[in-house]
């Protein structure tokens, strides 16, 4: 409806940049930002609390009551805060997984995903900042929105993708035969019935329930991401698998061929739980012939939800190089360039048909680069990195927050119809669950409901 | 042919060219806001005329007609006391739907519109054909007439309807011509491309008309009229109800109808290619109906009297420009129509549009200054929408000419507002119709609380008189006493569990507001009534305004707060020079779309279809700005 209307939402981020640091923020602003948070917090009343107190507490997920983390939040009351409207700043302390969470219950109790730069255009639009300040605003803004939404939907799955605007069809088509009926009284139309209306927005909410189970007991979280380390021999792989394992000195010796029978192994990157796969085809594959090594990749790479390509770009590629570029265009990817502490024999502009975004130059000799490996692996991580092999699911914070919202309109639409209200009043619950759905896939068309009106329906004089 | 000598004729304060239903409300608006004004039409016989269906109201339309009446309009009145059957629809259904629809006596509808208009001080009524504009310096100063007369005045109002170069079209015959076959304005359309006015071509179309006494209605249903009282406007009292009421009746096409369609789609001017206008999805020919819709067995008609003193009637839904010869066999095959002798044929009709977007929200022109459009030339369908927008054209085509700020109506206070906000933000790419899910806010925008949302802008406006304002807010108080009456009666459990437990219902364990107990599904405002009645009994129309409040306070509330949000957004307005070219970092389509459109407000920019949230974003931080916004030169 007004979902274009959002100069006065409540939004919500992470404020802190991803990372294992002590402490992670997830910000909010907005005129119910107290309001929000409060419903997932254990701890003082915040609409009680003086302004420009830290209260400890903990964050709960209001539907099982599970604690999720135990935090500290700022409350901060306008207009002395840096937006110059309520700001809530929850200090999460249980890692990248627990603050993820904890953005995903405060997005699901109301607040809205920030656009980049969002925070920093409010305290603007609120006259906190100088107006010399106002273009680089504006260059924020349209640098990092467009292509932030771009993002947003790219990295819906396409079975993701899918399921929702079934859903989304499912719910047009029961609003339309509501409309009808109401805009065309007399027509031997069949007859919306609450009864009928009410059967679709628990199978609805069912599907979302279930979506939103893959969400919390996902396997990205339970069981770590899926991750092959992939590449021909004496590439770095071992070198890049001890470095996560930081058992770099009891591994890695100049005589090849340790062999372990361990299939599965379990990092953490940055907070981030990685499942290694094929540890010791890895380590196997060092010193066999290349043949075999490959076979291997392939398999591993099947298994995998993300795939970390290295490369050696003290030599030219080879054409199993190019076979495992090929192989893993369709993965979420990095490819790792390494051995830059080595003359150059290959550049990023070599590849074929490789994103450059998907390119992190590395020496695992002299650890340059990975940092920056970790940040892009927690920057997939917290995009979302979809498990397609076994369900459809969710584990993007936005994704999950609208669905949560979604979820709640459709249980407005059984409460309403529990309390005998007329179906047009429960209509606007069931069409505020079909805008936030259409928000997660980024396709509402204008007039959408009217188009499918005259389509499915006869009408007029 | 000897030339045209032009002479100097009348001035007006202001001029409404075309007296449809847009013309009639904008001159009566403008005369009764102490404006010397002229209504000028093609011919006085076409005053008010309804050349289609013979209705007022129903669902959304309905609404408009009580806004209409709520801001001084004439339609609601007039059509109370012309009807000749009345029914409240959608009533199983919840309050924000429920529609009143009217079916009218054509001829003493435009009767007593016509006595009216003669009738108010200030306002004179003159037949002529208007062939062009009076434009100096961009600014609209008058019209000239085809008999040569120059009518010069503060402000003109366009509302010609689809006389604009009109074209007929029956199967192979074709023909210029307005409605109903009269004469057609050619000359204007001219005019106003020479403007600079981009227009387009639409489409629609009537059905056939049957003699009444050739119809065997005993192979109908028949659809009566409401016992219960009802009325369009605030000033109809219940004691002039109408008791004799004609019916309409129902019979339905059947498969024999549609193997004659199909097999002369080849003649039908919407198949073969000649019919060129784009018509409405909403209100398509029979012969749309059954290609569209091919599996469906048959489609309901409705046999509609056009009057009491006529024995024609509309055969509803029934919609075509098929040759006459075959409209007589479809019509033939249909149950009660064995026999029925045709009056008048059906037929498509084509005429130019202006694009809406040229107007801004008080349908004043962009291109020529001065000038305001209303009505189906601004690409709307329907009597209801171009009366709500003549109103508004009228009201502002005062207020111009007495060189006062412009009024308009937003999203949220009413259906007109919708509707001339859709019109001018977004365009139309078919002849636009109000429907009830247009509107965000409907369960806001009822018909029941049109008085309440617009009587006091009607009053500011001049055009709600001291009487009527009096009874207004006589109704208002008392609503707001009895809420805040029954916001503070307690109930005890023991005063209403017998009635409870009689009706099934779960017994109270503790006391509740009379408030709260309403909001029961079980209980109505007149279920309370006997628990705790009012002091003194309410009017049915004062406890209808209770009882919705209190029943759907849930949803009402919802809905306001996000209304709140809307005129929050809409109070941020967009400098009316604004250089979009100057602006860094829109996207090139927005850039496009907001130099066409001009958007009012930040809101109106946002709905706009190819501007995205950064482009309002950008907007936003631009107009915030204030002082660095670049405008262009004057």
């Amino acid at each position: 409806m007004d979902s274009t209307i959002t100069e006065y939402d409540t939004i919500a981020a992470i404020s802190t940049p991803p990372g294992e640091g002590a402490i992670s923020i997830v910000r909010l602003s907005g005129e119910s930002a107290l309001e929000t948070a409060q419903k997932v917090f254990k701890g003082k009343d915040l609409s009680q609390v003086p302004s420009h107190t830290i209260n400890y507490g903990h964050i709960i997920d209001p539907d099982s009551q599970q604690v999720v983390d135990e935090v500290m939040v700022s409350v901060m009351r306008k207009p002395k805060t840096y937006t110059r409207e309520d700001l809530v700043e929850i200090n999460c302390h249980g890692g990248i997984v627990a603050t993820n969470r904890v953005l995903q219950l405060v997005l699901g109790a109301g607040a809205r995903m920030a656009e980049p730069g969002e925070f920093t255009k409010r305290a603007f639009l609120n006259g906190r900042i100088d107006l010399t300040q106002a273009e680089s605003v504006m260059d924020l803004i349209r640098a990092k929105t467009d292509r932030a939404m771009q993002v947003a939907v790219d990295q819906l799955d396409g079975d993701l993708h899918h399921l929702i605007t079934a859903l989304r069809q499912e719910i047009l088509e029961v609003l339309a035969q509501v409309e009808v009926n109401i805009d065309y009284p007399e027509y031997d139309t069949d007859e919306m019935t609450t009864r009928l209306l009410k059967e679709k927005a628990a199978l609805v909410l069912g599907r979302i329930d279930e979506l939103l189970a893959t969400a919390r007991s996902g396997k990205v979280l339970r069981d770590g991401l899926a991750t092959a380390i992939v590449g021909r021999p004496n590439v770095g792989k071992s070198s890049l698998l001890n470095h996560m394992l930081r058992e770099e000195k009891a591994i890695v010796t100049d005589v090849p061929g340790t062999t372990r029978d361990v299939l599965e192994e379990y990092v953490n990157v940055q907070g981030v739980p990685l499942k290694l796969v094929d540890t010791a085809g890895i380590r196997d594959t060092e010193d066999k012939v290349e043949k075999i090594g490959v076979q291997r990749s392939r398999e591993a790479i099947t298994k995998a939800d993300l795939v970390l390509l290295v490369l050696d770009t003290s030599t030219p590629l080879t054409a199993e190089d190019l076979g495992l570029i090929q192989a893993t265009a369709a993965k979420k990817r990095i490819v790792i360039l390494n051995k830059q502490d080595l003359p150059d024999a290959l550049t990023a502009t070599a590849l074929p048909d490789v994103p450059a975004e998907e390119v992190i130059a590395t020496s695992m000799r002299t650890q340059q680069g990975m940092d920056a490996l970790a940040d892009k692996i927690v920057h997939l991580f917290m995009q979302g990195i979809d498990n397609s092999q076994s369900q459809v699911m969710v584990t993007n914070a936005r994704q999950i927050g609208l669905l949560q919202q979604a979820k709640t309109s459709l249980q407005s639409v059984l409460a309403g119809i529990e309390a005998g209200m007329p179906i047009d009043l429960v209509q606007i619950d069931m069409t505020a669950a079909w805008d936030k759905l259409g928000e997660i896939t980024g396709d509402a068309a204008p007039d959408e409901l009217i188009t499918q009106l005259f389509s499915q329906f006869c009408l007029g004089k | 042919m000897p030339e045209i000598h032009e002479y100097e004729a009348t001035q007006y304060d202001v001029i409404v060219v075309g007296a449809g239903h847009a013309g009639c409300e904008a001159a009566l608006a403008a005369a009764r806001m102490g404006e010397k004004t002229l209504l000028i039409t093609i011919s006085l016989e076409m005053l008010a005329f309804m050349p289609c269906n013979p209705s007022v109201g129903g669902p959304a339309k309905g609404v408009v007609v009580r806004e209409i009446d709520a801001l001084g309009g004439q339609m609601g009145k007039n059509i109370d006391a012309t009807y000749i059957q009345m029914r409240m629809l959608n009533t199983g259904k919840g309050p924000a739907v429920r529609a009143l629809r009217a079916q009218a006596d054509k001829a003493a509808y435009h009767r007593t519109m016509k006595q009216t208009i003669e009738q108010t001080p200030g306002l004179d009524l003159r037949q002529g054909l208007v062939e062009r504009l009076l434009v100096e310096d961009g600014v609209c100063v008058g019209v000239v007439a085809a008999t040569g007369a120059r009518y010069r005045a503060k402000s003109v109002v366009l509302t010609a309807g689809t006389s604009s170069r009109g074209k007929i079209i029956i199967g192979e015959l074709m023909y210029s011509s307005g409605p109903n076959n009269s004469l057609p304005s050619i000359r204007l359309s001219e005019d106003l491309e020479a403007q600079g006015f981009a227009l387009r071509r639409f489409k629609t179309g009537t059905p056939p008309r049957v003699e009444g006494g050739t119809i065997d209605f005993s192979k109908t249903e028949e659809q009566p009229g409401d016992k219960a009282p009802h009325a369009f406007s605030f000033t109809t009292p219940d004691s002039v109800y109408l008791k004799d009421q004609l019916s309409c009746w129902m019979t339905y096409t059947n498969e024999t109808t549609h193997k004659i369609i199909r097999a002369n789609l080849d003649r039908a001017p919407m198949f073969s290619g000649v019919i060129k206008g784009v018509g409405p999805r909403y209100c398509p020919s029979i012969e749309d109906k059954v290609v569209r819709f091919a599996d469906k067995p048959r489609h309901q008609l409705f046999l509609e009297p056009e009057g009491r003193d006529t024995s024609e009637y509309y055969v509803g839904d029934f919609s075509t420009s098929m040759p006459e010869e075959i409209q007589l066999k479809m019509l033939h095959s249909v149950a009660g129509l064995e026999h029925a002798e045709l009056m008048r044929p059906g037929y498509a009709i084509e005429y130019d549009v202006i694009e809406p977007w040229q107007l801004t929200h008080t349908l004043e022109t962009k291109v020529v200054k001065n000038l305001f459009t209303a009505g189906q030339m601004n690409g709307t369908s329907g009597y209801e929408e171009a009366a709500g927008q003549g109103l508004i054209a009228g009201i502002n085509a005062a207020l111009r000419a007495q060189g006062k700020a412009g009024f308009t109506l937003q999203r949220s206070d009413a259906y007109i507002g919708v509707m001339i906000d859709d019109l001018v933000t977004k365009g139309t790419n078919e002849p636009y119709r109000l429907l009830t899910s247009r509107a965000e806010y409907r369960l806001i925008l009822r018909h029941d609380n049109a008085d309440l949302r617009l009587t006091e802008k009607g009053r500011a406006l001049g055009l709600i008189d001291d009487d009527r304002f009096a009874a207004f807010e006589a109704k208002k108080h008392a609503i707001s006493a009895e809420l805040a009456r029954l916001e503070t009666v307690r109930l005890r459990p023991r005063d209403v569990n017998d009635w409870l437990a009689e009706k099934g219902a779960a017994p109270l364990k503790d006391g509740v507001l009379a408030s709260d107990f309403l909001k029961r599904p079980e209980v109505s405002y007149a279920d309370l009534m006997q628990f705790t009645p009012a002091p003194t009994p309410l009017d049915h129309l004062i406890a209808e305004q209770v009882e919705i409040e209190l029943k759907y306070a849930g949803y009402i509330a919802k809905e306001r707060q996000s209304i709140e949000r809307l005129q929050r957004m809409e109070g941020k307005q967009i400098p009316a020079r604004i250089d979009y070219s100057a602006i860094n970092g829109l996207a090139t389509e927005a850039r496009q779309k907001l130099t066409k459109i001009q958007p009012e407000t930040l809101a109106q920019a946002s709905r706009i279809s190819g501007v995205n949230p950064a482009d309002v974003a950008i907007l936003s931080v631009y107009v915030t700005q204030g002082k660095i916004a670049k405008v262009k030169p004057a």
